[in-house]
């Protein structure tokens, strides 16, 4: 196996007296793509969040290239600037064009040339089909599209690994095909996701390895075939009983 | 089985106006509406010309050439001219409104700062706005106007009281905006934080690239209901001896035993703010309907 990119390790998180996380320890490599299911409220989001430094960690370790992310002198502005995330409800910057939303991170957050950055968000937009809309504002594009701008917007700062949030869940069942169809071609093209999501299909489609959480731990992981066709925990049968 | 139209079947609900409210329906509303506005106008202006003291009011307050001689004033006379005097309002609010722009987003970055260095101004910042948005103007312009001149500090103590009657409204309508800015700013969604932070900008540059031009927006509607209220209390600055539209009127009065100089202060202040106040409901009602078009 390539090398190992995100590492957590009996991560442990409380919001008050309730623990939402409870000792989870995960491995992301390189190229790799890991789904992650569960039930709402089963710590999905915030495991995400731990691993950008949304969220402060209670207990255990996260490492991102070996390093730890609680050492004290680590600076969250610069661990989040190779971690993208994306989230369900788009989060596109409403009062920016769609061009601008995708250049903000990298020209004021990486300091990068305008016009060396312009040229590469419009082949981004190219990709997804999106470039003659460029210069519109968020309101004015689909859900669907949406949430692609929000992508690429993650894509433009280069990440080493991008995690996304459920991000079809807010969708209309006719727009989440073209989410999924570009997760899909990032995932051939070899690039490094933790996907929390409901769509075991397309977790069984493209995944290298399934976890399932539940209440807070991380039940069974294993790859798709194995996971979805033989699962070893009766936690993880019960759950893909109740979704299939 | 077919029945004629128009006639309702015997378990048809009722669907009818009462007869009272059948009286208003249609162009009868129109015309209600006029009757009770001539009646409404028609009993105030009664209640202006039959009081007892009908006339002697309209003598000392609406007297045209009362009005006209105060708004011109006469230099012969040692009257102040109202009208002159409303200019000193207009530079006075107008300089006034820049800087509470200026100092009012400071104070609410200052509080909504997260550098542990700037914790004692954070501490500042929040009792500021605390006392001044508790203390009644009219003190705050005793305080200022007589208190700073009484301190004997170069310069500072020696500036004209228009100086000191700006630097009390500023003072006053910063801690009203500050907190206005701070509202705006709580309001953008908090996504579009995480957002942001998530794509590596700084708290500062979060801030400004993303959360402020969102809040500006919302802002500007309460915003200048603050600047209508601070072009009124522009007037107060007449207590310090400043001479503008109420003190130029408040002169004519003393003179001449006449007070239809203040009835032309209160017009030139309408006029200042009624357009104020028009342009502020538009803009509230965009906002309105394109937030009820569903932009989230």
């Amino acid at each position: 196996m390539s090398e190992v990119i995100l590492e957590m390790r009996d991560v442990h998180k409380r919001f008050g007296d309730h623990e939402v996380l409870r000792g989870v320890s995960l491995a992301l490599h390189r190229h790799e793509v890991v789904c992650l299911i569960g039930a709402s409220g089963s710590g999905k989001s915030t495991l995400l969040r731990c691993a950008n430094l949304l969220e402060t960690v209670d207990g255990g370790d996260v490492t991102l290239f070996g390093q730890s992310l609680l050492d004290a002198r680590i600076d969250p502005d610069l661990v989040r600037r190779h971690i993208g995330l994306v989230f369900q409800s788009f989060n596109l910057f409403p009062h920016l064009s769609v061009i601008d939303n995708i250049l903000l991170g990298p020209v004021h957050a990486l300091k990068r040339p305008h016009d060396e950055v312009r040229a590469e968000a419009l082949a981004l937009l190219e990709r997804i089909g999106l470039a003659d809309r460029a210069e519109e504002y968020p309101d004015r594009l689909s859900g669907g599209q949406q949430q692609r701008v929000a992508i690429v917007r993650s894509l433009a700062m280069q990440p080493a690994l991008l995690l996304l949030d459920e991000v079809t869940s807010a969708l209309d069942p006719t727009l989440v095909g073209e989410v999924l169809d570009l997760l899909r071609d990032l995932a051939r093209a070899g690039t490094t996701m933790l996907i929390a999501t409901h769509e075991m299909n397309f977790a069984r489609d493209v995944a290298h390895q399934v976890a399932f959480l539940d209440q807070g731990v991380l039940v069974e992981c294993g790859e798709p075939a194995q996971f979805f066709g033989a699962p070893r925990e009766a936690a993880t049968r019960a759950f893909l009983e109740r979704v299939r | 089985m077919t029945r004629p139209t128009g006639e309702p079947s015997s378990d048809a609900p009722h669907l009818f106006l009462t007869r009272r409210r059948l009286l208003f329906a249609g162009r009868r509303g129109v015309v209600a509406s006029t009757l009770s506005s001539v009646v409404l106008v028609g009993a105030l202006v009664a209640v202006f010309f039959l009081a007892p003291g009908g006339a002697a009011v309209r003598h000392f307050f609406f007297n045209p050439q009362d009005m006209w001689q105060s708004f011109v004033g006469d230099p012969a006379k040692g009257l102040s001219s109202v009208g002159r005097g409303l200019i000193t309002n207009v530079w006075m609010f107008l300089l006034c409104e820049v800087l509470i722009l200026l100092f009012g987003l400071g104070v609410a970055w200052t509080r909504l700062s997260q550098s542990p260095v700037l914790l004692p101004f954070r501490v500042l910042a929040t009792i500021y706005t605390d006392v001044f948005r508790g203390i009644p103007f009219l003190l705050v312009i005793f305080m200022v106007g007589f208190g700073i001149p009484a301190l004997g500090l170069h310069v500072i103590s020696t500036q004209s009281p228009a100086v000191y009657g700006c630097v009390a409204l500023t003072i006053t309508y910063t801690a009203y905006v500050a907190e206005v800015f701070r509202a705006g700013i709580f309001s953008v969604h908090s996504g579009q934080l995480l957002a942001a932070r998530s794509l590596g900008l700084t708290h500062a540059a979060t801030m400004r690239r993303v959360i402020l031009p969102q809040a500006v927006r919302t802002v500007i509607p309460p915003l200048l209901n603050d600047f209508i209220s601070l072009q009124k209390d522009t007037a107060l600055v007449s207590l310090l001896g400043v001479v503008e539209v109420v003190r130029a009127a408040g002169i004519y009065g003393s003179t001449e035993f006449n007070y239809s100089g203040y009835t032309v202060a209160s017009l030139l202040f309408l006029a200042l703010t009624v357009p104020m106040t028009r342009f502020t409901d538009r803009l509230i009602a965009r906002d309105r309907a394109r937030r009820l078009v569903g932009v989230s």
